[in-house]
């Protein structure tokens, strides 16, 4: 019972981070219709100015908090500069365009901070190890993702269930054209997001460092994943990211913690252990498919 | 553009064609190594450690081999197969290079062997790569490996674990050729229980929590992994703030060395790995090419670069002893196959599939006097060992 709970925590930890970094994605895919694959970049980016500043500061809590300005700032840069003349061409433009976006990314922390990859320590304050139940512990690191995880998510509905600048990006997810009818600043209202969206992924980037590595490219492997969650949830919808963030998560985990022995009950144990690998390794995107069959626009998807 | 520049473009561009017919005439005059490594991307460290070798062999060999300057060509496999396939082709075809080198990934090397070994019927020197397949059944006379066959760094690491007297073991590895090559290494010398195995995604996956939780509840008496480069330091790292460091140990290939050892630091401490070179190695090359490297680099050399470093002295020792004459393949492949070079591991030589027959060490992760992370060697697991691919393979 123990096992099982801390696992479905390690779902959940999993999950609020692929959410983090899809709520960027499916606000700028569905509100700006650009597809963007640099945000894997962002999401590096972010971890990288992370390790920047808390050396400067010496403080893990103060260098992160900083970090989210500075990826705020970054991704209004790139919205300016490259993003905002992407919105009016096709997807191939935008794919091709993002694509470089990656390439001179990723070279540039190659010529500032070096090939090498960088190391974020895991503040001495988290630790060690918290013991959730009687002879179950999880560590104190990976527990406060999930809080801060939650924390940001709360706060995302909040900002777009209850405030105006939520109110415009719903309205612009539904009908982009309509709003810019209406009097709205488009443009500001898409710098505003775009760089929210960096926020998110910066964030998202930050936080796994301590427990993944700050590489070159390392938002690259990520980003598909993220992809499937928004793609499952319905472009555009938070809710759905973070619906299907969580369900990938625990899909994730039940692929690697369960299925060999499920398999086993009616496998011989050799070809259980050789099978099981390969199935939870596409099992995502058997559900994405299966979702996509079911509801074509995604689970919370509105546009058809 | 106007009539007259564009005349001039023209006779520019005919004027480069006719250099570039020249050069190959020219070229007859240098040593060309083509070198393959992955310099960009996540595992662009590696490249570099690579290449510093390079740079330092081809120092200490003063420029030249058998009076003639050597030619580096680096070319970057960007961590894909075809990629590497494709930029190997280009050094034997275009650059008409005398040696192929490098390849850290099983998978590129052996994308590239067709096209470098068999259509180039050019020389290829494996420096880390050693996929099962081309110590065996596809073994070629043109190919061979200053490293090891993918099998023989785990298979010692199983040995010593049997010395030890380690009664079970969970295996963890990516799902890709060499970590099923690595995790099938340790099994055929551990005469223990395994008491798990997985596979995870690669690249991609950088979350272990999942087969980390499992490790927690089988309590196994030691974890073994194969994780190169960044992955290496991702599983060390979770693996310690799991608090499985402080019950569980960690036996490792490839996954704890001077590269990621500044990444893992103090958590890395204590783990045991076992090396067919270690830093450490009491032999006069070998205390150079560290010191030297250090003074040079301000960072420890890891098994990549003295394979590269060792790569390069292999091909030395040939062009040396033919007196530079690169003409004949024949007598090029004879002198390889003596390698009559001193190897940072001591005594070398090859097998019949030209895989080394070498010692292996077991190595601690342990701090420097300046309180650098490097590793030391505690013990010697086997000795003169020869992979066990090589009955398989046709050549004598």
């Amino acid at each position: 019972m123990d096992y099982l709970l801390i696992q479905m925590l390690n779902g959940v930890q999993l999950g609020l981070l692929m959410f983090l970094l899809a709520a960027g994605l499916t606000l700028t895919f569905g509100i700006m219709d650009l597809v963007n694959l640099a945000h894997g970049s962002l999401y590096m980016m972010g971890a990288y100015f992370a390790w920047t500043l808390i050396g400067w500061t010496g403080s893990f809590v103060l260098g992160a908090l900083l970090a989210l300005p500075a990826t705020f700032l970054l991704g209004v840069v790139v919205e300016v500069v490259v993003a905002r003349r992407l919105y009016a061409r096709d997807h191939l433009a935008q794919v091709l365009a993002t694509f470089g976006l990656i390439l001179f990314f990723n070279e540039l922390v190659r010529a500032v901070w070096g090939p090498e990859g960088k190391s974020i320590a895991v503040p001495a304050f988290l630790d060690h190890t918290v013991q959730i139940l009687p002879g179950a512990s999880y560590p104190a690191y990976r527990f406060a993702l999930i809080v801060v995880g939650a924390a940001v998510a709360l706060l995302l509905a909040w900002l777009v269930a209850r405030t105006k600048l939520g109110m415009l990006i719903r309205a612009g997810a539904s009908n982009r054209r309509m709003i810019g009818a209406l009097g709205i600043n488009i443009e500001l209202l898409f710098t505003l997001v775009f760089g929210l969206g960096a926020v998110f992924a910066g964030l998202a980037g930050l936080m796994a460092a301590p427990i993944a590595s700050v590489k070159i490219g390392m938002g690259d492997d990520i980003l598909i994943v993220a992809f499937v969650i928004i793609v499952i949830g319905g472009i555009g919808s938070i809710k759905g990211a973070f619906v299907a963030a969580m369900i990938v998560g625990q899909i994730d985990i039940v692929g690697r913690a369960f299925l060999p022995d499920m398999l086993k009950t009616f496998m011989d144990p050799a070809s259980a252990s050789g099978a099981a690998p390969a199935i939870s390794q596409v099992l995502i995107y058997v559900v994405m498919a299966a979702v996509l069959v079911w509801r074509p626009t995604g689970l919370f998807g509105q546009r058809s | 553009m106007t009539g007259r520049s564009f005349g001039r473009a023209i006779i520019a561009a005919a004027a480069a064609t006719l250099a570039l017919g020249l050069q190959p005439a020219l070229a007859q005059q240098s040593v060309k190594i083509g070198f393959i490594s992955t310099f960009s991307g996540p595992q662009a460290a590696i490249g570099e450690d690579m290449r510093r070798s390079v740079e330092l062999a081809v120092e200490h060999l003063g420029g030249k081999m058998a009076g003639k300057p050597i030619q580096i060509i680096y070319e970057d496999d960007q961590f894909k197969p075809d990629v590497g396939k494709q930029r190997s082709e280009k050094l034997v075809e275009q650059d008409k290079v005398n040696f192929v080198a490098g390849y850290i990934w099983s998978n590129v090397l052996l994308a590239s062997l067709k096209t470098v070994a068999d259509e180039g019927d050019t020389i290829m020197i494996s420096a880390n790569a050693g996929p099962s397949q081309i110590a065996g059944e596809l073994c070629n006379k043109n190919f061979f490996s200053t490293s090891w066959q993918n099998d023989q760094t785990p298979m010692a690491m199983g040995e010593y674990l049997n010395q030890k007297g380690v009664k079970n073991l969970y295996l963890v590895g990516p799902n890709y050729a060499a970590g099923k090559d690595m995790l099938a290494g340790v099994k055929r010398t551990y005469k223990g229980k395994i008491v798990g195995e997985d596979y995870t995604k690669w690249p991609s996956q950088l979350d272990f929590s999942a087969e980390l939780t499992k490790i927690g509840s089988v309590k196994p008496d030691g974890i073994f992994i194969f994780y190169p480069g960044a992955h290496g330091v991702q599983f060390v790292k979770q693996w310690a703030q799991a608090g499985l460091n402080k019950t569980v140990p960690l036996y490792q290939v490839f996954s704890i060395d001077a590269i990621t050892l500044p990444q893992q630091g103090d958590l890395a401490l204590g783990t045991l790995g076992a090396q067919e070179w270690v830093n450490d190695l009491p032999n006069p090359q070998n205390k150079r090419y560290v010191e030297d490297f250090k003074k040079k680099y301000h960072t420890y050399p890891s098994y990549y670069g003295a394979q590269s470093y060792d790569a390069i002295m292999l091909i030395a020792s040939a062009v040396e002893a033919l007196k530079g004459d690169l003409s004949s393949k024949d007598k090029i492949r004879a002198e390889m196959k003596k390698a009559n070079f001193k190897s940072l591991r001591g005594d070398f030589k090859f097998g019949n599939n030209n895989f080394p027959i070498e010692n292996f060490y077991i190595q601690e992760a342990v701090k420097d006097p300046q309180g650098m992370m490097t590793v030391k060697t505690i013990a010697t697991a086997v000795t003169a060992a020869k992979d066990p691919f090589a009955d398989k393979c046709p050549m004598k």
